[in-house]
């Protein structure tokens, strides 16, 4: 049955999420070697992720949603026609012909041509200012529109997609409305009560929502422009442009051209194989299919399940579709909503168990059969339980049904822990990966983090929301297997970093010795602790000195046995026992005098100096009696602490920007030293590394920081989570087109969140790629406020910016702390004679044979041991 | 070179091969800080004392760097048994041995020590 050459032929028709994943599924199963397989993709870029599409407006590029990686591609001879969509079919020479005229025999015929969105039939709907939301370029003409010509915008549907489309308009600055015919928001997935709850919420935000009214008319302007609409109650809403978002509809032309037999409301009629009742020849998959129980699914998953069965029917396996979950968890404009199995209570007899709350948004409905069956449910406001509901859906669960849906501390609550799942329950429902396979994942395949079960097994791939639960059965899982996941700091706390700073901060405790002896582990307690909770706590206590009541100077009392040996000398130790001194140069700027004063230091002590990758000056080969007097000198020339040797800010640097430069757009440099004057001193977790860029060609760098600033035309652009080093991150977008204020508040919010959450050496990218919900998570925690604390957050800074002293200033004005900077307790004026320096291009560098001629007879200390 | 004892109350000595040798005032030495002093056939013993007030001396030296660096550490306990963290690399010392406890082919010599 070959049509071309020795191999047969499989035509995809349509590169989207399931045509991708057809196309995965085809290599899993080796057709790629013994089949042709040709794709025609009509959009401009092959496969990209449509569910994720929305967070292009929170700064993912059309690269980072693409899912289709070209050497997959190349590696399995798949010929991929981008831009090139297919015009007909002719099921009687098995040959599909392209707009560009290409023609393919094919043997097999796979369609997956997706959805186009529906525009409801009123007048004026293509006027200018009129939008879709499906696809990237649909994104890319709703923001080049905003920017330019509008301040209001109106989205037609109150769906799923219409809440996203809703939020992006407000994230591109716009007043949105929002304008639904059915009587409540999101009608398909929740009902009344959700609804309710739902629409108090969105209201809150700032969204207008009109329920139960249909749009009329589109109303446009002489040059026929979009300026308002019509809606059925009469009234008249004023808009600048209008984005339809009132559902969609299967792209079954193609196959109506062709005869292929569609369903009565669009889809292409295929059987549990997905193969077309009236072409044993031709596929349809995802969306534009009308599957064999009668539906046409709008959701990835369902989509995949397909793609996966149809490959499989073309390799002559048994496999069938024959319905799916529609279960969803979404995260709306920063609102958990989920629903999950008979949400709507249709099956007969079922029961309601609720709770709501509408004054907190919250609403949590589950639907239980007679026996006690959980059948599905919706929730509203908290979706934590979401992954374990649905997993349970269609058993009884092992405890009552409403203590599954109290909120924490009302009655007894329950927290129903994954463990007590049946291994067949699905806890990955994008990739159909059951509780069995993860646990497998970690005893049979050994492996011990999330990650890795993700790669192993695919699950928390797709849309991520079961990733929670995967994490709690990977430990669960290790913990079982004898594997001690203790999650303690260090042998002296079994607390996180995390849980101390919340209990130093709540009780305000502001001494080491009364955290350890209160809550430190069994035998740690009244001990003298560890050089890795010490410095860990020491750094809390001065994240949060004002507000606790300790010294803001860390070298004050029991602060200073806590500090780090290179805090405690307020400079680098170096391999020989010398230190190296970093002055404050905020944004890198420094005047002809500055740079002359380190000059003179420099030459007068005899130091090496070396521009520093963070754009200052660093000297080094100070000895530790040195130090006060270098700067003595630094500090009466106005220069103050770099705190290079802190888990604190290090540099905000600077590019020249719009003072100086022809393409800056903002005043990159004093921005630069703002920044840098207001976080300076302030000790984290890890160090913290900031740029400023004055316009897009990002000279400083600022996407490799934990918090970078870009200049755009309008305000800054705000990046987080950015790292150099030796796991390179980019920053993510966290906000734009910020004014001063905003930016500042943002960045005090942000710091102050990770500073409270992150564990010890855990650097902003490391920590966001870490907590639960990611970047998503902080952005509502930061941006939307959803836990109510960033008030404090922000006080918290505020008490930091205000109470912020130079520790070099401080110290070189109390006698009894410049004491310490001796080489010997009982010999002051004596210089350690193992420090010394030979020479090297004009300057010095450590004498390293001195170290080790130092060195003392091995039989004398090195009991039977060769000298190192 | 100066050594330059001060007279206070209680005074830090260490014990050499021809008798105590003291080293300096027991309030110059903080508890979790050590401190570095010069013996005068030249060598360097770190000192230390922890949060129930003992003391230890070990050899300053930081036999894998070579640098004399170990009384500027971080001290701590681990069941009971006082030890100091190398500020270079990190290796911990049990102070009353001077057994490396990273690597245990390499101890650092002991001084005795008492406040007198
Ligand atoms: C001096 C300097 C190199 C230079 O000669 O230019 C330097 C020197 C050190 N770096 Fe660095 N880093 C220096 C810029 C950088 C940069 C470039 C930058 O900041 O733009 C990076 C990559 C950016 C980043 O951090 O994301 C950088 C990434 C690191 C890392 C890897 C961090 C990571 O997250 O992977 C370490 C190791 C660590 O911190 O654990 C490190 C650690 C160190 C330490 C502290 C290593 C150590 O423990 O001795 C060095 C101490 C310097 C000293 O004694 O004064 N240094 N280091 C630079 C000082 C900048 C400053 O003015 O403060
Ligand atoms: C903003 C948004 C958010 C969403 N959120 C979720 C969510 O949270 N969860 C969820 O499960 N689902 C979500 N969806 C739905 C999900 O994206 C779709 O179910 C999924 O993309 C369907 O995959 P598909 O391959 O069938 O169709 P598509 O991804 O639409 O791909 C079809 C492709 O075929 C192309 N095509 C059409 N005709 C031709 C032709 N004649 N020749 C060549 N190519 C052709 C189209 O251009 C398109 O690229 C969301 C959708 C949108 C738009
Ligand atoms: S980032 Fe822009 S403004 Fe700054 S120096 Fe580079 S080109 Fe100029
Ligand atoms: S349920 Fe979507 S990734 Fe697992």
């Amino acid at each position: 049955m070959t049509a071309t050459g020795a191999n047969p032929t499989i035509v995809l028709v349509g590169h989207g999420m399931v045509g991708q994943r057809f196309l995965e599924a085809l290599a899993e199963r080796g057709l790629t070697a013994t089949h042709r397989v040709v794709v025609l993709c009509e959009e401009p870029r092959p496969a990209y992720d449509r569910v994720a599409l929305t967070s292009y407006f929170s700064g993912k590029t059309p690269e980072d949603l693409s899912m289709t990686d070209m050497e997959f591609i190349k590696d399995h001879g798949i010929e991929l026609y981008v831009g090139d969509p297919a015009e007909t079919i002719d099921r009687e020479a098995k040959k599909v012909t392209a707009r560009s005229g290409l023609v393919v025999d094919y043997d097999v015929l796979v369609l997956a041509t997706g959805s186009y969105p529906f525009v409801p039939p009123v007048p004026n709907k293509d006027a200018e200012g009129c939008f879709v939301y499906r696809t990237i370029e649909d994104l890319l003409a709703i923001e080049e529109y905003a920017k330019a010509k509008a301040t209001t915008g109106a989205v037609v549907g109150g769906g799923l997609l219409g809440l996203e489309a809703a939020g992006a308009l407000k994230g591109l600055g716009l007043t949105s409305h929002i304008v639904e015919f059915a009587p409540r928001l999101m009608p398909v997935q929740v009902d009344e009560g959700g609804g309710a709850a739902l629409l108090r919420t969105i209201e809150d935000m700032g969204l207008s929502v009109h329920t139960g009214v249909g749009t009329q008319e589109i109303i446009t302007d002489e040059s026929g422009a979009v300026t308002g609409m019509k809606l059925s109650d009469g009234s008249e809403l004023a808009t600048d442009m209008v984005v339809f978002s009132a559902g969609v509809r299967p792209r079954d032309q193609l196959a109506r051209d062709c005869g292929l037999t569609v369903g009565e409301r669009g889809g292409i009629s295929v059987d549990e194989q997905c193969r077309t009742v009236s072409d044993p020849h031709v596929f349809a998959i995802g969306e534009c299919a009308l599957a064999a129980d009668g539906r046409v699914y709008g959701l990835v998953a369902p989509g995949y399940e397909q793609a996966q069965t149809a490959a499989a029917t073309i390799a002559a396996d048994e496999a069938a579709f024959t319905g799916a979950d529609l279960s969803t968890k979404l995260k709306l404009l920063g609102v958990d909503v989920a629903s999950f199995g008979d949400a709507h209570g249709t099956t007969d007899d079922c029961l309601d168990v609720v709770y709501s709350d509408s004054r907190a948004g919250l609403y949590k409905k589950l639907v239980i059969g007679r026996d006690g069956t959980l059948l599905g449910g919706i929730l509203v406001g908290d979706a934590e339980a979401y992954g374990t509901l649905r997993a349970f859906t269609g058993s009884v669960p092992p405890v009552a049904p409403e203590a599954l849906v109290l909120p924490a501390g009302a009655g007894a609550p329950t927290q129903l822990g994954p463990s007590a799942l049946p291994d067949d329950a699905i806890v990955c429902s994008c990739h159909n990966v059951s509780k069995g396979t993860i646990r497998g994942a970690v005893t049979d395949h050994q492996c011990t983090t999330v990650p890795e079960v993700k790669k192993c097994t695919k699950a928390g791939t797709g849309c991520g929301s079961c990733v929670k639960v995967l994490g709690q059965l990977v430990t669960a899982e290790l913990e079982a297997g004898g594997v001690e996941v203790d999650k303690g700091l260090c042998g002296c706390f079994s607390q996180t970093r995390e849980e101390l700073y919340e209990i130093v901060l709540a009780l305000r405790i502001n001494t080491y010795q009364d955290l350890l002896d209160r809550y430190g582990r069994d035998g740690a307690r009244g001990g003298d602790g560890c050089e890795i909770c010490k410095p860990t706590v020491g750094s809390i206590i001065a994240s949060l000195a004002p507000t606790i009541g300790a010294s803001g100077y860390v070298l004050e009392g029991e602060q200073a046995a806590l500090q780090d040996s290179n805090d405690h000398f307020l400079a680098n130790l170096q391999k020989n026992g010398s230190y190296s001194v970093v002055p404050r140069i905020p944004g890198g700027e420094i005047t002809p005098e500055g740079l002359i004063v380190i000059g003179e230091i420099a030459r007068d002590f005899g130091l090496y100096t070396k521009i520093t990758g963070g754009q200052r000056i660093d000297m080094f080969g100070a000895r530790v009696e040195q130090l006060p007097l270098i700067w003595a000198r630094l500090v009466d020339a106005g220069f103050e602490s770099g705190h290079a040797y802190g888990k604190a800010l290090r540099t905000v640097k600077s590019c020249v920007g719009q003072t100086w430069c022809r393409y800056g757009v903002q005043d990159s440099v004093r921005m630069a030293i703002d920044l840098e004057l207001r976080y300076r001193g302030l000790r984290s977790p890890h160090k913290l590394k900031s740029a400023v860029s004055g316009c897009q060609r990002e000279c400083a760098e600022a996407q490799s920081k934990d918090f970078g600033v870009i200049a755009t035309a309008n305000g800054w652009n705000l990046y987080v989570g950015g790292n150099g080093g030796a796991t390179p991150r980019h920053a993510d977008l966290l906000g734009k087109d910020l004014s001063d204020a905003e930016l500042i508040r943002l960045i005090d919010r942000f710091l102050m969140f990770y500073i409270r959450t992150a564990d010890r050496l855990e650097r902003t990218s490391v920590w966001l790629d870490r907590i639960p919900g990611g970047l998503d998570h902080v952005r509502d925690v930061v941006v939307e406020d959803s836990l109510g604390i960033c008030e404090e957050l922000e006080s918290l800074m505020a008490a930091h910016v205000s109470n912020y002293r130079d520790e070099w200033a401080e110290t070189i004005n109390d006698p009894e702390k410049l004491s310490r900077f001796v080489s010997f307790v009982n010999a002051p004026d004596t210089p350690d004679p193992v420090v010394g320096f030979i020479p090297e291009r004009d300057q010095i560098k450590p004498d390293l044979p001195l170290l080790s001629i130092g060195m003392r007879p091995a039989e004398d200390v090195l009991e039977g041991s060769a000298q190192r | 070179m100066t050594l330059a004892p001060e007279t206070t109350d209680l005074k830090v000595q260490l014990q050499l091969a021809d008798g105590w040798f003291t080293v300096c005032d027991l309030n110059a030495l903080l508890p979790g800080r050590g401190v570095a002093a010069l013996l005068p056939d030249g060598r360097q013993v770190a000192l230390f004392r922890d949060r129930a007030g003992t003391l230890y001396a070990i050899d300053n030296r930081d036999p894998f760097c070579g640098a004399a660096v170990l009384s500027r550490g971080l001290t701590g306990s681990h069941q009971g048994r006082p030890f100091v963290a190398s500020p270079l690399l990190k290796q911990r010392f049990d102070l009353q041995s001077g057994q490396c406890l990273d690597d245990e082919s390499v101890r650092v010599a002991t001084y005795e020590v008492r406040a007198a």
